[in-house]
């Protein structure tokens, strides 16, 4: 598991003008991990994950997502990855099925597939007597754990969540963390943004952005260890209180 | 492809669900033919009329039977004296009053020389105008019937010809400007609004994550709103041919072809403006004063092109709304071909290209 590694990043630079939105970043992420993203508004998190999305051209450095070259070969890892934002991306005003059924669509699912994977969804979900309901009509904690299948119903090999779980309460996080664990059991790699402190510790490696820059990358339990914390609330605080860089 | 089919059906999702809007995008066409035709009309039609008549003799009751019978003029008001006259007209019940004077006959046969007067509401000065010279047409119409026999030394006769609309019909002028005002609102203000809803809701990240080309996304968004504009197209057709009695005196196929074009330029204008902002209320607001206004008051349907300063004159060159009115004015009025409309046409195409190539690069540009 640690041999394959499917993010490379090295001294991955994004500036606005003059201003260094995410300076020289490098890490790596294995196939299969829980890969959690810390920082404090403003640190750089999401401009990082969008770079490695494709959603934004990074200013310079060099990375390898899923196995193509972040400059050269976006289109292959379009196909590849996964996304969940922090805006929620369901469409309202489709049905739980049409909207399963859209997104297989864009990424070019065949229609026997489709079929197969919204059964599936439906019944993993426990949303059989729900799927021809509008999305609308759905509680937060439920169309959040919707959204996170639908972001990864074409199998990709990354799937980038921002902040996926705001606004939901820690039963329903718990079990959306479940739908995770599913996820990197079958070998889906889940890089994750997040403010939750209890969600950090869920992960396999953490990594603390502070002022662009990643300042820590560990375990969770080697992290306590080095910052002599007793939580990754604490370590958090610890790193995050040397920010110059205000919101 | 098979993706791109996929968002064209979610996009027909969003405007079946959306009952209200659908109905408003189908229904505007058909309330705005209904009141430009039948309310909004600058014709002259039984207009409500009182005489005035001191003479009371063979000649007056003979001219105002010939009011009577004509179709713009409803005389059946009688009053006895001046001061009947103003009342009725603060009360709004009369347009115009004809005072025949005393000894008209006599005056007529005799003296070789005889007064009306017409008194008109000049609150309305453009409907006191027409019914000032319908009526005095019906006067001197009536004039030349009584001295037909008499042989006069000179005399020019003016005989008037109204080509492609010898009623003078105002639906030969607005059906035309209905159809750009329609086109331009259905495509080019819900597009913008369908794709900045997406930017608004956060769902356009998801869309440009995913292996969907810009291009396509774009395209894909315009599509069901082409095949609304075209729709609306039909209802306009129809209504103006058997509801109005306008003809579609040249080529319906070219016609359709000419609305296809202008949609497309009204499109890429949507696409324009969701390119330059986030918000759906921006859009619109965008949309109705950018778009609607100059399609109104430019395009020389509601106003004479030709009337206005040098600089509005140059600026209505820029709103292809002028354009398509031509084109189809031209065609659906005249009856003529392609051959008189390529140099409009060839504007709108070229209009087109470079809109559609702002707005991709600039859709393109927002993502880095």
């Amino acid at each position: 598991m640690i041999n394959e590694k499917v993010i490379i990043a090295e001294s991955l630079t994004k500036n606005f003008g003059d201003f260094v939105a995410v300076d020289q970043i490098s890490f790596e992420v294995a196939k299969g991990e829980i890969f959690g993203f810390l920082g404090a508004n403003g640190a750089g998190k999401t401009t990082a994950m969008r770079m490695l999305c494709g959603l934004s051209t990074p200013s310079s450095g060099k990375a390898n997502v899923a196995g193509f070259d972040l400059f050269k070969e976006t289109e292959k890892i379009k196909k590849s990855i996964g996304y969940m934002s922090q805006k929620f991306s369901l469409y309202e005003d489709l049905t739980i099925r049409e909207n399963i059924q859209f997104y297989g669509g864009i990424y070019g699912l065949s229609k026997k597939n489709i079929q197969e994977k919204s059964a599936y969804l439906v019944e993993h979900l426990h949303l059989q007597n729900y799927q021809n309901n509008l999305v609308k009509s759905l509680p937060l904690g439920w169309k959040q754990k919707l959204a996170f299948s639908v972001a990864i119903v074409h199998d990709p090999a990354i799937v980038f969540l921002d902040e996926p779980t705001g606004g939901v309460d820690p039963v329903t996080r718990r079990e959306f963390w479940e739908l995770i664990y599913d996820a990197s059991a079958r070998g889906i790699t889940v890089f994750v943004t997040t403010h939750y402190m209890d969600e950090a510790e869920y992960c396999n490696r953490v990594s603390i952005m502070v002022d662009g820059r990643i300042e820590a990358l560990d375990t969770p339990k080697e992290l306590k260890k080095i910052y002599e914390s007793v939580s990754m609330g604490e370590v958090f605080l610890k790193l995050a209180r040397k920010a110059v860089r205000g919101e | 492809m098979k993706q791109f089919f996929a968002f064209v059906k979610k996009e027909f999702f969003h405007i079946w669900r959306d009952k209200r809007t659908l109905f408003i995008l189908l229904g505007m066409p058909i309330t705005q033919i209904i009141i430009f035709g039948f309310a909004l009309t600058n014709e002259v039609k039984n207009t409500k009329m009182a005489i005035l008549d001191f003479s009371k003799d063979a000649s007056s009751s003979q001219l105002i039977q010939k009011m009577s019978v004509s179709k713009y003029f409803d005389a059946t008001t009688v009053l006895a004296n001046y001061l009947e006259v103003e009342p009725l007209f603060k009360k709004g019940k009369i347009k115009m009053v004809m005072v025949i004077p005393q000894q008209f006959a006599n005056d007529l046969q005799h003296g070789n020389q005889a007064h009306i007067q017409l008194i008109c509401d000049g609150s309305d000065p453009n409907v006191a105008n027409t019914l000032s010279t319908y009526a005095t047409v019906i006067i001197k119409d009536f004039q030349n019937e009584i001295i037909k026999e008499q042989k006069l030394p000179y005399r020019i006769e003016t005989d008037i010809r109204m080509l492609y609309n010898p009623e003078l019909k105002g639906a030969y002028s607005f059906v035309p400007g209905v159809m750009a005002l329609i086109l331009m609102l259905t495509s080019a203000m819900m597009t913008s609004i369908a794709i900045v809803k997406e930017k608004e809701m956060g769902t356009m990240e998801i869309i440009l994550v995913s292996p969907l080309k810009s291009f396509g996304v774009v395209i894909a968004k315009a599509v069901p709103y082409m095949l609304l504009s075209m729709v609306n197209v039909a209802t306009i057709l129809l209504l103006s041919v058997y509801v109005l009695e306008v003809p579609i005196r040249g080529s319906l196929l070219l016609l359709l072809s000419e609305g296809l074009l202008f949609t497309i330029t009204s499109l890429a204008l949507g696409l324009l403006i969701s390119s330059v902002t986030d918000s759906q209320q921006v859009a619109m607001l965008i949309s109705l004063m950018g778009l609607f206004l100059p399609t109104t008051v430019l395009s020389g349907y509601m106003f004479p092109i030709e009337n206005m300063p040098l600089p509005l004159q140059i600026m209505s060159n820029l709103v292809p709304a002028k354009w398509f009115y031509f084109i189809v004015k031209t065609i659906m009025i005249k009856g003529l071909g392609i051959q008189h409309v390529w140099k409009e046409t060839l504007i709108l195409v070229g209009m087109t290209v470079v809109l559609f190539g702002i707005s991709i690069k600039k859709f393109k540009t927002r993502l880095s």
